[in-house]
């Protein structure tokens, strides 16, 4: 409560100190000391929820995934369906996107190429992950000599570019199905995550309340489950979402190159690098799978760098 | 300094055993024999392939096949091609064609990625920094092989003014298109650290000072914000170095370029284990080796750090 009359009252008085009534103190007083902070991920959330390119990201992916799910919704024709007498047709009723030059319906095949992309990509990411962070973890975790040896592994397959490994492994397994594509992926992938583990558990393990645990008598195994990497996940998290994106070039610079899925499956990769031939009478054929592609690959990195600027406190401050 | 470079070339030298023994594995593992795929639908009688298996040790196992390898290359022997020419020739014809598209590709994501993410940065959030942002991530997003088949229709097909086929023994010229397809996915990540590393620069103390000595904005902005925010930059690009070759295999694909994609892409077809293994071990030296560099580099740029040991 200010006391309005102290100062007239006391003319010769001097402040040498700020009076208490004048000093940010209150304001710390009255914070509420009951309620619990929210935690990274409550203010991540709150965060994002507030970030335009958060909810532009998260409503791209939403119908990414609803067409991958239900590409029935979108179109009724068979995209394995080629009917040449119907081939090279431009934009109809029948066929909204045109027809290829196999006389397959472009929406279809678009459509429908979704749900192969998003499986690859998911899947690719799950696999890269796992083995990443397993790997990047036990690296920072234990350390010593172990991390030594697991560090110059990672270095090697860092070293392989993503999509040569992956051509001299595809061309050596023959025909490609889904998931050999992921596994392929999946080998030469899980570098970046791992070393932004190992960087993350290595930050982590040394704070207080892993110390804090230990002394309570947690064991390694418990500790490093429980308390490292929960906290250091964050970043892996971020570069996880963005790998999604990078793994769906990477499958359709696969079967660009003829090494990845068959001709017969129905693939943006495959169908954009057939398209190639038909670029001068029929550019539109070419158009709609990389539209397609560019966005659900744009949709990712975009909320990978959201969620980044979530859960960096540095970023949060502005 | 001098025992920091010692001590890095010799930690090259297990990275270096790995990746020439996993991609000799890799080359081999699974099925597919080479013999046959050389010798196509034609049958070849016993004793030719008898003597073709001998001639490139595919009558031995793996690891002993690696090992051969391994002592011939230390004498600076890659061995002959299954086309029958010298795999050093062939790598030597196909070398400086890749190296002209990497520096131009190099060129291109470092002036344009630089200048770019520097405009960008120092004007966060207004129109041109979301322009150069979203431009950025259309080209992320939007696969290489898909800009190749833009650019060399309309820049090749309807306009004429590039080279739709770049053929043999190349020009700068040529390479031009090339090249700025193949640096532009990295471009738009040097953009985009340039700008994240500018931003949080700018509103640094040091720079506050700078401009309270009166030195002029050029003057800050080369001299103490750009200097600071180079490093991930810098880092990136000695990286990016390695996925650029690997990048070379579709653009040079795309153009028809003779070059070290084109050569190990057709090796890979065709199982050449010696031809693969040579290629990517080259490629693998020369990421480790701009690694190296980059973290020499990072001394100029940062004098706080120093290689002691």
């Amino acid at each position: 409560m200010r006391s309005d009359n102290r100062a007239p009252q006391r003319p010769k008085a001097q402040h040498w100190v700020a009076p208490l009534d004048e000093t940010p103190l209150q304001e710390v007083d009255a914070a509420d000391t009951s309620s619990t902070p929210r935690s990274l991920w409550a203010e991540a959330v709150h965060n994002l929820v507030r970030n335009p390119v958060f909810i532009i990201s998260a409503l791209l992916i939403l119908l990414v995934l609803f067409v991958a799910a239900f590409p029935g919704v979108f179109t009724s024709q068979d995209p394995t369906y080629g009917n040449l007498s119907s081939a090279n047709k431009p934009a109809s009723a029948e066929h909204p996107f045109g027809t290829t030059r196999q006389g397959y319906d472009t929406l279809a095949r678009t459509v429908w190429g979704t749900r192969t992309s998003v499986i690859i990509g998911f899947f690719t990411m799950i696999c890269s992950t796992i083995l990443g962070g397993a790997i990047g973890a036990l690296a920072g975790y234990v350390g010593g000599w172990i991390d030594e040896i697991v560090s110059r592994i990672t270095d090697i397959f860092f070293a392989v570019p993503m999509i040569l490994g992956a051509i001299v492994i595809a061309t050596r397994l023959g025909e490609m199905n889904m998931w050999t594509v992921i596994m392929v992926l999946s080998i030469f992938g899980w570098t970046n995550v791992a070393r932004i583990m190992r960087g993350a558990v290595i930050s982590t393990k040394s704070q207080d309340f892993v110390t804090a645990s230990t002394a309570l008598g947690a064991g390694s195994l418990t500790n490093l489950l429980k308390h490292v990497i929960p906290n250091a996940i964050a970043p892996v998290i971020v570069t996880a979402t963005v790998n999604l994106g990078v793994f769906i070039v990477a499958e359709a610079t696969l079967s660009f190159l003829g090494v990845g899925l068959p001709t017969s499956a129905v693939s943006w990769g495959g169908d954009i690098s057939r398209a190639r031939d038909a670029l001068r009478n029929q550019p539109m054929m070419l158009f709609y799978p990389s539209v397609a592609l560019a966005i659900t690959v744009l949709s990712f990195i975009m909320l990978g760098d959201a969620v980044r600027d979530a859960l960096d406190p540095k970023a949060r401050k502005r | 300094m001098i025992w920091y470079i010692v001590r890095r070339l010799l930690q090259m030298i297990p990275v270096f055993l790995g990746a020439t023994l996993i991609v000799y594995l890799l080359a081999f593992a699974a099925s597919g024999d080479p013999i046959l795929t050389l010798a196509g639908d034609k049958p070849i009688s016993p004793a030719v392939e008898q003597q073709l298996r001998a001639q490139y040790n595919l009558d031995k196992p793996v690891i002993i096949q690696w090992l051969i390898y391994l002592g011939n290359v230390v004498r600076l022997d890659f061995g002959v091609g299954f086309n029958g020419r010298p795999i050093a020739d062939q790598i030597a014809a196909a070398f400086p064609v890749t190296i002209r598209l990497a520096i131009i590709a190099v060129i291109v994501e470092t002036v344009f990625g630089v200048i770019a993410g520097v405009i960008s940065g120092l004007r966060k959030g207004k129109l041109i920094d979301t322009t150069l942002l979203i431009l950025s991530l259309l080209v992320i997003a939007v696969p290489t092989f898909v800009l190749g088949f833009v650019a060399q229709f309309i820049l090749g097909v309807k306009l004429g003014i590039a080279p739709i086929n770049v053929g043999r023994d190349p020009s700068w010229q040529n390479l031009l298109v090339p090249g700025f397809v193949l640096g532009a996915v990295s471009f738009a990540y040097v953009l985009r650290l340039t700008r994240t590393s500018i931003a949080e620069t700018v509103g640094a103390d040091h720079v506050r000072t700078a401009t309270a000595k009166g030195l002029s904005r050029g003057g800050v902005v080369t001299k103490h914000i750009l200097r600071n925010s180079l490093i991930p930059v810098v880092t990136f690009i000695g990286a990016d170095l390695g996925a650029l070759m690997g990048g070379a295999i579709v653009t040079e694909s795309i153009f028809n370029i003779p070059g070290v994609g084109t050569l190990l892409f057709r090796s890979i077809n065709a199982g050449e284990a010696p031809m693969i293994v040579s290629l990517v071990t080259l490629l693998v030296i020369i990421f480790l080796l701009s690694n190296l560099i980059v973290d020499l580099l990072y001394a100029v740029l940062d004098p706080r750090i120093r290689y002691a040991k």
